[in-house]
């Protein structure tokens, strides 16, 4: 029998209804994992493990009486950006170190509602602003694959603790591919919406026109389940999209023949590391022999993104950043002389140095004589963008690629040059851009590290997209690979 | 176009932070080095583009202008501990 922690939540929920063990048998091997092996990865910014006991108990006895919803007694952790009411929600910062929320997000509400079993909170880079969770104010996270690398980020932690078995799934938010990107480092299968798929409401803002929330599984099958539940439309978040919500799940098992996918040939070129390169096209060989047919594609202006995001979200970022005012939550600065004092002290002593560094460079593309020049610009390019990838799917039903250039980088390696750290998700910031759902599945192993395949839909076929992983899945077994060390 | 010392002190106030002499010439550096990769999008022709305000294209959905109060004072304010009888305790602003 495979071991409790290295089970998906697929096989843990038929193991939990057919009674061969219990809710509260998970979440004590949940809790047992990160009392012994957390203490290396730094996974978890706060652990509640008396709150998490007492649900597994509630869960047992819901499925006891037949009541159980579709998560029941399943241990799942959420990223630290997800404000759950009572439980302290930090976003990686200084500035919220003490804050807990008055309520909860909605996502939150309704993983809860389908039974879930919250075990704690992950760590992340600071404000989702990071690829390598190394942004945190509380500390790096460590790549269960190899220590010393970074798990990416900027959901480093939910990565690592899902790629280290400590949990079985956890929730992410990806703004410019802070799904995708761990998700690829850490050998996990990680998905993200289209824009207004899930609610955004308690999920603490970072860039609103690009955030996302999403999930990291360890299989697709996972990810339809977790989809299918925080998917829907929220009236408290103005920019949840009304629109029925697909059965994820009865789409997985049919043939993907015929299927067009589209592989992009900006992404395969210059820039990528050739052993990845051959993972990626192993992964469209194989999907190939499953009928799909591959053909080459080309997005002209997708080597603008990245500049563009980095216009677009530090701009949205100083603004939605300016509710930490010390004031109402969040750090306030001890014996301010005034007002002013207090904001400015607050915020410098709260925010670290790459948040400050983003609100800084979007409060200069929006300023006076500089708005026209960069943020309209960005904004204009940023629809060419979007074009590339309508044209695209009027020929294609997906479109494939690598999820980064190269497989996990050394902790410290990219910090002193932003530039080159922003440049990791070349890849990935595109489907923010265009507001289109995308994931990284597992496809290989680089020097014994995993690489992602990227796939991504037009906007509101998850389930297309779902399909085609699963489809993978039945015939590679990359994401089935552990850590070693975590077996 | 580079990022001067200057600039960063006026943003700095613009952004309500504040920095230590120790760490200008960085954030200087770093900023400009920001500024300069961004500035390659002035080079591209967007002459017949319009703005792209939404991902989807989509217009803002507004809700009907009835109170909603499904939070209580009290409860909001328990994130912090510089309020009294409902009310935000700051420093004085008018003398």
């Amino acid at each position: 029998m495979t071991a409790l922690h290295d089970l998906t939540l697929t096989e843990m929920r038929a193991g939990l209804v057919s009674g061969e063990y219990t809710s509260r048998d998970l979440v004590t091997t949940s809790l047992d994992r990160i009392a012994g092996m957390d203490g290396a990865l730094n996974s978890f910014v706060t652990v509640q493990a008396d709150a998490a006991l007492e649900a597994a108990d509630a869960a047992d006895r819901k499925i006891a009486d037949g009541s159980a919803g579709p998560l029941t007694g399943l241990p799942i952790a959420h990223k630290d950006i997800f404000c759950t009411e009572g439980v302290r929600t930090t976003c990686g910062s200084r500035m919220l170190e003490n804050f807990v929320p008055p309520y909860s997000a909605t996502a939150v509400c309704q993983l809860a509602d389908a039974g879930a079993v919250l075990i704690g909170k992950t760590n992340m880079d600071e404000f989702a602003m990071g690829s390598s969770n190394e942004t945190s104010y509380f500390g790096d996270v460590h790549n269960p694959w190899r220590h010393s690398l970074s798990p990416g980020g900027s959901s480093g932690g939910s990565a690592a603790a899902v790629a280290a078995r400590l949990v079985g799934a956890a929730t992410g938010t990806d703004t410019g591919g802070s799904i995708r990107q761990p998700a690829a480092l850490t050998g996990l299968t990680g998905l993200k919406p289209t824009y207004g798929r899930i609610s955004r409401y308690g999920m603490i803002a970072f860039a609103s026109s690009l955030d996302q929330a999403g999930t990291l599984t360890r299989s697709a099958e996972d990810a339809a389940l977790m989809l299918g539940v925080m998917s829907g439309f929220d009236p408290a978040d103005s920019t949840s999209v009304d629109r029925s919500v697909d059965d994820y799940q009865s789409a997985l098992d049919h043939p993907i023949s015929g299927l067009r996918i589209g592989v992009v040939e900006e992404f395969m070129g210059e820039g990528l590391d050739d052993a990845n390169r051959e993972c990626v096209e192993r992964a469209l060989q194989a999907l190939a022999e499953q009928g799909a047919q591959i053909k080459r594609i080309s997005l002209r202006n997708i080597g603008l993104s990245v500049p563009t995001y980095y216009v677009v979200a530090p701009a949205e970022c100083s603004s939605n950043l300016s509710r930490f005012d010390g004031i109402r939550f969040g750090h306030r600065v001890a014996d301010p002389v005034d007002l002013q004092d207090l904001y400015t002290r607050s915020r410098a002593e709260g925010f670290g140095a790459e948040v400050k560094r983003r609100i800084m460079t979007g409060t200069y593309v929006l300023s006076a004589g500089y708005y026209d020049a960069y943020y309209l610009k960005a904004q204009k390019v940023r629809r060419l963008i979007s074009a590339d990838f309508q044209q695209a799917f009027a020929e294609v039903d997906l479109i494939a690629g690598p999820t980064t250039p190269t497989p996990a980088f050394a902790l410290g390696e990219k910090t002193d040059d932003p530039i080159t750290m922003y440049l990791n998700d070349i890849y990935t910031i595109g489907a923010n851009l265009a507001g289109l759902p995308a994931m990284s599945v597992p496809c290989g192993l680089v020097d014994g590290l995993p690489v992602g395949l990227q796939l991504i839909a037009p906007p509101f076929e998850e389930a297309r997209m779902l399909h085609c992983a699963h489809q993978y899945q039945q015939v590679s077994d990359w994401h089935r690979l552990c850590p070693e060390g975590y077996a | 176009m580079s990022v001067t010392s200057d600039d960063i002190d006026k943003l700095a106030v613009l952004s309500r932070l504040r920095f230590e002499q120790d760490e200008h010439a960085d954030f200087t550096a770093k900023l400009g080095s920001i500024v300069e990769f961004v500035a390659q999008l002035q080079s591209i022709d967007t002459d017949d583009v319009s703005p792209m305000a939404h991902p989807l294209d989509q217009a803002q959905r507004l809700r009907v202008d009835v109170a909603d109060a499904n939070i209580d004072r009290e409860r909001l304010q328990a994130t912090t501990n510089h309020a009294e009888e409902g009310l935000y305790l700051v420093p004085r602003v008018i003398e």
